[in-house]
């Protein structure tokens, strides 16, 4: 799962643009994460200029990635 | 369905644009002109704001659509230094001048335009799914002000929903941007600082920007758009706003610091389809990135212009099907140069920074007026043979 540790987010939608399962939801000052949905690739942590995310591996994931 | 004072007017519209960026309110400008009934969504409570963006444009790309006007343009840049790892300068002839841009002003602009031409526009609309059936895009779901779920359909729903891109993915198309395409960018406006008002700076280097490169872009005398982007594969070590950071840090420790804004960049090719039954991409929501610059408010407008002329005419002649013409208009147009780009942005970021460094001493030789940007590439490729291989594949 993907937590989001504080609140530095600007918004940006970088993650939302990374994410092959689509499940971020990103409001204009809100972001949320459908952790049902996320299979722990660890994309959108990467790709956030702010490192606002943090990955908790949780499931067995689909892509060897790390 | 109640309709208060910030929603939509109707609950049907020919074209339905989501998003309110260049792309989007270009694509209903020319919906709209072309006949259709047009409504624009967008997300944020403003148009035009944040500024995600660097804001550069040239003034050949730009003027295909308005008249440069003062209020909008914060500079005018004639000049660019690119700036090899160990200082080398090069400054090609780049044959033409362009400008930094007022985006929150720009942006308004445009859409008062879409809105003259007949679009309506509508701002803290959440658009968070589409109305499907049979395979046919139908219309969208949305959340108004943040408290009201409502539905509005269409004929035709344009998808200018930046680099988030879900618009795409909700009606079965891929338009998630790899990792390694994905540029992760932050931009800090800096005053106080002293630079040249009209001359674009580019860095490049692993220290500097892995698998980008930093601008800076003035914005007036003393005033500049600082900023990076590097390949989201590269954020796994560091992050970018530490690389702009410490940028700043060393070369303009007397800033101010006016922004600070994240975003990301999709410097992919265009993605493999942008148009399905009742839905076409827009902008960077489909990719249309300049992939070696990372430049997408032109190339984004040129698609919003072909895209809401089809969609007008598929209105016009009542038949929808016309709308797949758009994807061949757009390869035509600057797909195709796109995925050229993209195949040299691929060996550009290849480069170690001694290669760079040893390409940019010999670029800094030849002078000014013969260092045309297709010389600056030529040379390049000349002190690197095994280059030249590569780049035969690019033409062949």
């Amino acid at each position: 799962m993907v937590i989001i540790k504080d609140n530095k987010c600007d918004f940006c939608g970088c993650c939302v643009g990374v994410c092959p399962e689509n499940c971020i939801e990103l409001y204009e000052s809100k972001i949320e994460i459908i952790n049902e949905l996320c299979t722990d690739c660890g994309k959108c942590v990467w790709a956030c200029p702010f490192e606002v995310l943090e990955l908790h591996i949780t499931k067995k994931k689909k892509e060897s990635f790390l | 369905m109640t309709f208060g004072k910030n929603f939509p007017k109707h609950d049907y519209y020919d074209v339905i644009v989501v998003g309110g960026g260049p792309a989007g309110t270009t694509a209903a400008r020319f919906a709209a002109l072309n006949g259709a009934k047009v409504l624009v969504l967008e997300k944020d409570r403003d148009i035009g704001y944040p500024v995600r963006c660097g804001e550069a444009v040239s003034h050949e790309g730009l003027i295909q659509f308005i008249e440069p006007d003062p209020k909008w343009i914060a500079s005018t840049v004639k000049y660019f230094k690119l700036v090899a790892p160990d200082g080398t300068v090069v400054k090609p002839n780049i044959e033409g001048f362009g400008y930094i841009l007022e985006r929150r002003i720009f942006d308004y602009e445009l859409a008062k335009i879409a809105a003259e031409n007949g679009a309506e526009i509508v701002t803290k609309a959440y658009v968070n799914g589409l109305i499907i059936n049979n395979g046919k895009v139908e219309g969208v779901r949305v959340l108004m002000n943040n408290s009201e779920q409502i539905e509005i359909r269409s004929k035709i729903v344009i998808g200018a929903d930046g680099v988030e891109s879900r618009v795409g993915r909700w009606a079965g198309l891929n338009t998630t941007c790899k990792l390694q395409d994905m540029e992760s960018a932050v931009q800090m406006t800096l005053t106080n600082i002293d630079i040249e008002p009209d001359t674009c700076y580019f860095y490049f280097g692993e220290k500097v920007a892995p698998g980008g490169y930093l601008w800076v872009f003035p914005k007036g005398n003393n005033t500049a758009n600082v900023g990076l982007g590097i390949a989201g594969i590269y954020g796994r070590q560091r992050h970018a706003l530490s690389y702009l950071e410490e940028f700043i840090e060393k070369n303009f420790p007397q800033a101010s610091i006016l922004t600070v804004i994240a975003g990301g960049v999709p410097c992919a090719k265009t993605a493999d389809k942008i148009v399905t039954h009742g839905l076409m991409l827009v902008g960077d929501a489909a990719h249309q990135v300049n992939p070696v610059s990372g430049g997408g408010i032109i190339s984004g407008m040129i698609a919003g212009k072909i895209a809401g002329q089809i969609a007008g005419q598929a209105v016009k002649e009542n038949n929808l099907d016309l709308i797949f013409k758009y994807e061949d208009e757009w390869r035509k147009t600057l797909g195709q140069r796109h995925e050229r780009y993209y195949k040299i942005k691929q060996f550009i970021y290849k480069f170690s920074d001694e290669k760079l460094n040893e390409i940019a001493r010999e670029l800094a030789k030849i002078p000014y007026e013969k260092l045309t940007l297709k010389n600056l590439f030529l040379t390049a490729v000349k002190t690197q043979p095994s280059l030249i291989i590569e780049v035969m594949r690019l033409f062949l």
